[in-house]
């Protein structure tokens, strides 16, 4: 219980920067992830926050080995996966499973979603019972067993993000990475996935990075949180104490942006 | 004095006879911002897009009228209608990126408006311009008049668009969900900004979006819209105050507040959505194109 599920120190991670490529030769590097520390503990939702550019998503990639770091480790299960070979590391994907912001362009348009769900399980050798393992993880996120003969098209966008959801969590995966996966929705969908994400992950025992730009999101969901800019964590730790006290001036800019939902006429002159 | 805005009874359809537009009616008096709220789907934008003339061609306004300054719309002439929409009203609309012209310097993407439509000399629209880059405090007009869109960072480009939209001295603003593709720091600025030259220019502005912190922080009138019936009509402090229907309760309660991180979210609940399913039946029982 006391060993994290990651441990992550010296992340770095550098790609090619096109937009400055020379015609001939390669594009030179550009450091989008600066040497990060951090842990995320089992059993647990950790936030990471920060704006575009921030490098969350980059970070998340890094975790799940979609991306090879340029410099220091990512310990998985006490075991430093950040320059396994992608040979060594398919027996480990089952355990590193992603939502996807848009589920609109992360399910495929020409399958059924019954298909869409059975692919990760047919190749991890759980082909057997098939039907009835789709209709579980279907039920598992509160959608009706006839879904599976459905098209994306036929789904509401709440409908399409529960699939997405489904879908990672069909292998009882230990950690899943969830990028945005709320930021596309109307806020009524979005508290229905936000409660079904929540209630999941407590019963299966899920590791989740969950990122956003929305704190109130983050401090609503989440245990621990990592503020992040420009490629560094600026602040982490505990929600509740890091937005109690916010230490770095970049956090307080933060939260004093949040419009809201109540009538404050110095708002928008203040900061 | 007449309303800016006046929106009375609007209905539109789409090809099979559905309404997307269930009998509208609001108002926006002169130098207002009334915000118009509600989920995806709910016709905000589709009523923005009936202010400025450029529905789709697919649906159909039925019944009811939109005046600006006094003046109805359906009574003029396509030509004469263009005129008046282009004299008086401007967007500012979500996507920067989308709405500027990516092959072409931002510059006379910002005085084309002024030059063609409403006919000014191409110097006087260049002065008028770059008063207006000044007045949203961007301080190299001469490089950013020249940069192509792609040169400028977001919060930039949201910034050219408010000044192209307020140089021509529009009565009315439609502002089409302005902040949604912005960072939080960035949108409070160009929130910041559009109150400022709204209160300094003295437009009226009705304000789209799905955000009710947005609603709370930007005007004075707000309407909440579902399923393109006006369901709640409010001074936006009352709304937040006492919200009368339960379905602007529901949206609240649905919107997760920083400040009260323990607070369960509801989704919209299904005796809500029967609520208004319910109105939404009833309505349109009653109702009888051009009776």
């Amino acid at each position: 219980m006391a060993e994290p599920l990651f441990k992550v120190s010296g992340l770095k991670v550098a790609l090619p920067d096109m937009t400055r490529k020379p015609l001939i030769g390669s594009a030179p590097l550009v450091e989008i992830l600066k040497g990060l520390d951090f842990e995320l503990p089992r059993r647990s939702v950790t936030g990471i926050v920060g704006e575009s550019g921030s490098g969350k998503s980059t970070l998340g990639r890094a975790l799940v080995r979609l991306i090879e770091p340029s410099a220091g480790s990512i310990h998985f299960e006490g075991r430093d996966i950040a320059h396994l070979p992608e040979g060594e590391l398919r027996p480990l994907r089952r355990n590193l499973q992603m939502i996807f912001q848009d589920p609109m362009s992360s399910l495929n348009p020409r399958r059924t979603i019954g298909a869409i769900i059975a692919a990760p399980l047919k190749l991890n050798g759980l082909g057997d019972n098939l039907e009835q393992r789709v209709a579980e993880a279907l039920s598992r996120v509160g959608l009706p067993e006839s879904f599976a003969s459905r098209y994306r098209h036929e789904l509401s966008g709440g409908q399409r993000q529960r699939v997405g959801i489904a879908r990672a969590l069909a292998l009882s995966p230990d950690f899943v990475l969830a990028d945005e996966i709320v930021s596309g929705l109307d806020v009524s969908t979005q508290a229905q996935i936000l409660t079904l994400l929540e209630k999941l992950a407590d019963e299966m025992g899920l590791t989740v990075a969950f990122i956003s730009h929305d704190l109130s999101v983050i401090r609503r969901l989440c245990r621990q949180v990592i503020v992040m800019r420009q490629g560094e964590i600026v602040e982490q730790g505990p929600t509740d104490a890091l937005f109690a006290d916010p230490k770095h001036a970049y956090t307080r800019d933060l939260i004093a942006a949040i419009p809201l939902p109540e009538i404050d006429d110095e708002w928008l002159k203040a900061g | 004095m007449s309303a800016c805005l006046d929106i009375s009874n609007l209905s539109a359809t789409l090809p099979s006879g559905q309404r997307v537009l269930r009998s509208v009616s609001l108002t926006v008096q002169p130098g207002e911002v009334r915000a118009l709220v509600g989920e995806s789907g709910a016709g905000k934008s589709m009523i923005g897009k009936a202010v400025l003339g450029v529905l789709p061609p697919s649906v159909r306004i039925v019944e009811g009228a939109i005046r600006l300054e006094g003046t109805d719309l359906g009574a003029l002439s396509a030509k004469e209608r263009r005129r008046l929409i282009g004299a008086k009203a401007a967007l500012i609309p979500q996507d920067p990126l989308t709405a500027l012209n990516p092959s072409r310097r931002v510059g006379p993407q910002m005085t084309d408006r002024l030059v063609h439509i409403l006919g000014w000399a191409a110097d006087k629209a260049d002065r008028r311009v770059r008063q207006l880059l000044d007045e949203v405090h961007i301080r190299e007009p001469d490089r950013v008049m020249k940069a192509y869109p792609h040169e400028l960072s977001g919060g930039m480009r949201q910034r050219v668009l408010i000044a192209a939209a307020f140089a021509s001295e529009p009565r009315l603003i439609v502002a089409d969900e302005p902040t949604t593709a912005l960072d939080v720091t960035v949108q409070k600025q160009i929130l910041r900004l559009i109150a400022q030259l709204q209160q300094e220019h003295g437009t009226a502005i009705l304000f789209v979006t799905h955000d009710l912190g947005v609603v709370a922080k930007v005007s004075q009138k707000v309407t909440v819209l579902y399923a393109g019936k006006v369901v709640e009509e409010a001074d936006t402090p009352a709304l937040f105050a006492n919200p009368q229907h339960a379905y602007t309760r529901a949206l609240m309660a649905a919107t997760p507040k920083y400040t009260d991180p323990q607070a369960s979210l509801k989704p919209v609940d299904e005796s809500v959505l029967a609520g208004l399913a319910a109105e939404i039946a009833v309505a349109d029982h009653d109702w009888r194109p051009h009776g």
